[in-house]
C-alpha cells in the first residue's frame, strides 16, 4: 500500500458518485476533443496559406466573376510573382450526392502559385499537355475509388455545354497529394481552356484570381496596385493576403471560435461547479478520517497533497476517457467526411491543451479542499463528531 | 522506574464567547516507562483533554510537557507530527478505522510514514495482527468486523509502529463485558509483555481495575484512587 492507493480508494469509496463525477468530466473533454479537432481541420486553411499568396476576387463578392482580361493585366504589376486564375465548377460524379469539388484553372500556373500540390514529373506535364485532364486530390481518388488512366464523367449543376449536355468527360492524368499531411487533398482542377470553349455561357470570365508575390513584405503595395488598376471599372476588384480570405471565408459560417469557446467554456465552468461542490462534500464526509491520520503522524502537507492528487486523478481518468473516446469518434469520422473535412484527425495541440486543462480543473476544484484538510483542526475535528 | 512523561504546572483554558473555561489549572504529573495508568473522573473534568495534551494533538494555555526530554508542547506542528508518528500508538472510542481498507491496511497506515520497505511493513503487520489475535480478518473491511474485532485492529495500529506509550481514550466505552474484557486483557498484556507504558481514560470502573494505577481526576486535581 502506497499513498496512491490510499488516493484511489478515497476517490472510489462511493462508486456511483465518482462513476458520475468521472462521467461528467468525460462529457466535457468528449465535446472539447472532438470540437477541437473539427476547428482545427475547419480551420487549417489559415494556418497553410501562403505568407506571398494574394487573393483578388470582385468587390461586390466573391461569387461574382471578372473579365478574363485582368489576368494579363494583374502579371504586368511590379512585385507580382506569379499569376493565375479559377472559376468554380462544382461538380458530382454520377449522382448529386457524390460532391466533387471541382475548379476551372489555368494548369501551368496554378501548379507555380500552388508549389504545395506535388505529383511525379510525368504527371505534372501530362496535366499541363492534356486539355481534358482532370488533375485529381489523392483524398478524392481515395474516396471515389479512381486510379489513373480512368476516364469520368462530372456533372455541373451551374454549367451546360455548348450542346446543352451537363455531362463534362474527363481523363484522370495526374493524381496530386499535399506537400504536407494537413494540405487538402479532397478537390480536383481542370483546364480553363476546355472549360471556356465548351461552356454555353459565361465565356471569358473568370471567378477569381490567385497572385504570388516576390516577397510578404510587398504585399501591401501589390494589393493597393491590383485594385487600384480596376478602380471605377464595372468589375472593381478586392485583393487580401490568402490567409485573409481564408479566414473571412470561414467567418461567413459563423464565428465558429466563439461559438466553440462559448460551448466549451458552458461544458467547463459546469463540470468546474459540480466537481468543486462534490469535492468539498466528499472531504468534508471524511473529516473524522483526516484527522485521524493527522492523529497518526501524516504531516499536514502531505494530506494537502493527497486531497489535490485525489481531484486530479478524478479529473485525469474522466479526461482521457473523455478524450480516447472523442479520438475514436473523429479517427470514425475522417473516413466518412473526407471529401469535405480531408486530414481530419486529433490533433497533438488539441490533446496538449486537453491535458494542460485536466491539470487545471483537478488542481482548481482540489485546491479548496485539500487546503480545509490541511487546515483541519485534530480536536476541532473530533469534538465537531 | 524511569519517568516518560514529566507534566509540570500544566494549564489549560478554552475561550467560549466572552468566558473562560478553565478545564485544569497547574497540574503536576509523572508518568514512567511501563506505567498503566486509567484516569477515570466526571465528563468535562478534563480525561480526554489530558490524553490530547499527552499525545500531542492539542497544547497547554501553559505549563510544560516533557517527553523524554523532548518538550512536546514546544514542538512545531510539523515536527509534532514527526513525533506522534514515532513515540505514541492512539487507542479510540469508536477505532476511527478508514472504512475503505482491509484490517491488514488500517494497520499498514502508520508505517506509511517509515522507510520501511513493503515486506518488512507486510511482516511487521502481521506480527501486530497476531499479538491482538485478529490476523485471520486480515482482508476484512472494518464492515466485516465485530465492534471488538475492529478495536483489536485499532490496538494493532497502535502498536505497530512500536511507540512507547498507548494514549487509550474509553477503549472499550462502545463494547459489551466480554469483549470489553478481551480487550482490556490485551492491553494488559501488551504493558506487561512488551513494556508498552499506557494511560487510558474511562468511565468504567471494572475497566479502570486493569491498570496498575488508578487516578481520578476531579476539579482539575489528581486523586490516586488504587494500585494494582
Amino acid at each position: 500500500m502506497n499513498d496512491l492507493t490510499l488516493i484511489r480508494k478515497n476517490l472510489f469509496r462511493k462508486k456511483l458518485r465518482a462513476i458520475l463525477l468521472t462521467f461528467s468530466i468525460m462529457i466535457a473533454f468528449l465535446i472539447f476533443g472532438a470540437l477541437g479537432a473539427f476547428y482545427n481541420v475547419w480551420t487549417a486553411g489559415v494556418d497553410l496559406a501562403a505568407a506571398n499568396r494574394l487573393i483578388t476576387v470582385n468587390r461586390i463578392n466573391f461569387t461574382q466573376d471578372m473579365p478574363i482580361a485582368y489576368y494579363s493585366r494583374v502579371q504586368s504589376v511590379q512585385g507580382v510573382e506569379n499569376v493565375s486564375h479559377a472559376n468554380w465548377f462544382g461538380g458530382y460524379y454520377q449522382d448529386p450526392r457524390n460532391f466533387v469539388q471541382t475548379f476551372a484553372v489555368e494548369p501551368e500556373t496554378w501548379l507555380s502559385v500552388y508549389p504545395e500540390m506535388v505529383m511525379p514529373d510525368d504527371q505534372r506535364a501530362a496535366f499541363i499537355t492534356d486539355r481534358t485532364c482532370l488533375l485529381v486530390g489523392a483524398d478524392l481518388a481515395a474516396q471515389f475509388e479512381w486510379s489513373l488512366g480512368d476516364r469520368i464523367p462530372l456533372n455541373s449543376n451551374i454549367w451546360q455545354q455548348n450542346d446543352g449536355s451537363s455531362d463534362w468527360d474527363f481523363n484522370i492524368c495526374a493524381i496530386f497529394d499535399g506537400a504536407e499531411e494537413t494540405a487538402p487533398s479532397n478537390y480536383a482542377v481542370f483546364h480553363y481552356e476546355y472549360y471556356n470553349e465548351s461552356v454555353a455561357f459565361n465565356r471569358d470570365r473568370i471567378g477569381w484570381m490567385v497572385v504570388t508575390t516576390t516577397g510578404s513584405d510587398i504585399n501591401d503595395a501589390v494589393i493597393r496596385e491590383v485594385d487600384a488598376l480596376f478602380a471605377n471599372s464595372s468589375a472593381e476588384t478586392e485583393t487580401t493576403t490568402e490567409a485573409a480570405f481564408n479566414k473571412a471565408f470561414l467567418e461567413q459560417v459563423g464565428n465558429i471560435a466563439m461559438i466553440l469557446l462559448s460551448v466549451i467554456g458552458a461544458a467547463f465552468a459546469t463540470i468546474l461547479m459540480i466537481v468543486g461542490t462534490t469535492m468539498i462534500m466528499a472531504i468534508n464526509e471524511r473529516t473524522k478520517e483526516i484527522a485521524v491520520m493527522k492523529t497518526l503522524g501524516f504531516p499536514s502537507p502531505r494530506i494537502f497533497r493527497m486531497v489535490l492528487a485525489e481531484s486530479v486523478l478524478l479529473s485525469f481518468v474522466g479526461g482521457l476517457v473523455g478524450l480516447g473516446l472523442a479520438t475514436l469518434i473523429v479517427n470514425g469520422a475522417a473516413g466518412a467526411l473526407a471529401g469535405f473535412l480531408p486530414g481530419l484527425s486529433m490533433p497533438m495541440d488539441v490533446v496538449g491543451i486537453a491535458l494542460g486543462l485536466m491539470l487545471a480543473l483537478g488542481l482548481i476544484t482540489g485546491v479548496g479542499p485539500a487546503l480545509a484538510a490541511q487546515r483541519l483542526s485534530i480536536i476541532d475535528a473530533f469534538n465537531k463528531h | 522506574m524511569t519517568a516518560l512523561y514529566t507534566l509540570t504546572d500544566l494549564s489549560k483554558r478554552y475561550t467560549r464567547g466572552k468566558e473562560s473555561i478553565t478545564i485544569f489549572e497547574q497540574l503536576d504529573m509523572t508518568i514512567d516507562q511501563g506505567d498503566f495508568i486509567s484516569i477515570m473522573g466526571p465528563s468535562g473534568s478534563g480525561k480526554t483533554t489530558l490524553l490530547n495534551l499527552l499525545g500531542g494533538i492539542d497544547r497547554p494555555s501553559s505549563g510544560a510537557v516533557d517527553c523524554e526530554g523532548t518538550r512536546v508542547d514546544k514542538l512545531s506542528e510539523g515536527k509534532l507530527a514527526k513525533w506522534r508518528s514515532k513515540h505514541v500508538g492512539f487507542i479510540f472510542q469508536f477505532y476511527n478505522l478508514m472504512p475503505t481498507l482491509s484490517a491488514a491496511q488500517n494497520v499498514e497506515l502508520p508505517l506509511l510514514l517509515t522507510n520501511l520497505s513493503g515486506k518488512e511493513r507486510k511482516r511487521r503487520v502481521e506480527t501486530a495482527l497476531d499479538i491482538v489475535g485478529i490476523l485471520d480478518r486480515k482482508g476484512h473491511r472494518p464492515a466485516q468486523l465485530s465492534g471488538g474485532q475492529q478495536q483489536r485492529v485499532g490496538i494493532a495500529r497502535a502498536i505497530v509502529a512500536d511507540p512507547k506509550v498507548l494514549l487509550c481514550d474509553e477503549p472499550t466505552g462502545d463494547l459489551d463485558r466480554n469483549t470489553a474484557d478481551e480487550v482490556l486483557e490485551t492491553l494488559q498484556l501488551l504493558n506487561r509483555e512488551l513494556n508498552k507504558t499506557i494511560v487510558m481514560v474511562t468511565h468504567d470502573p471494572a475497566a479502570a481495575g486493569y491498570a496498575s494505577r488508578q487516578l481520578n481526576l476531579d476539579k482539575g486535581r489528581f486523586v490516586e484512587t488504587g494500585a494494582a
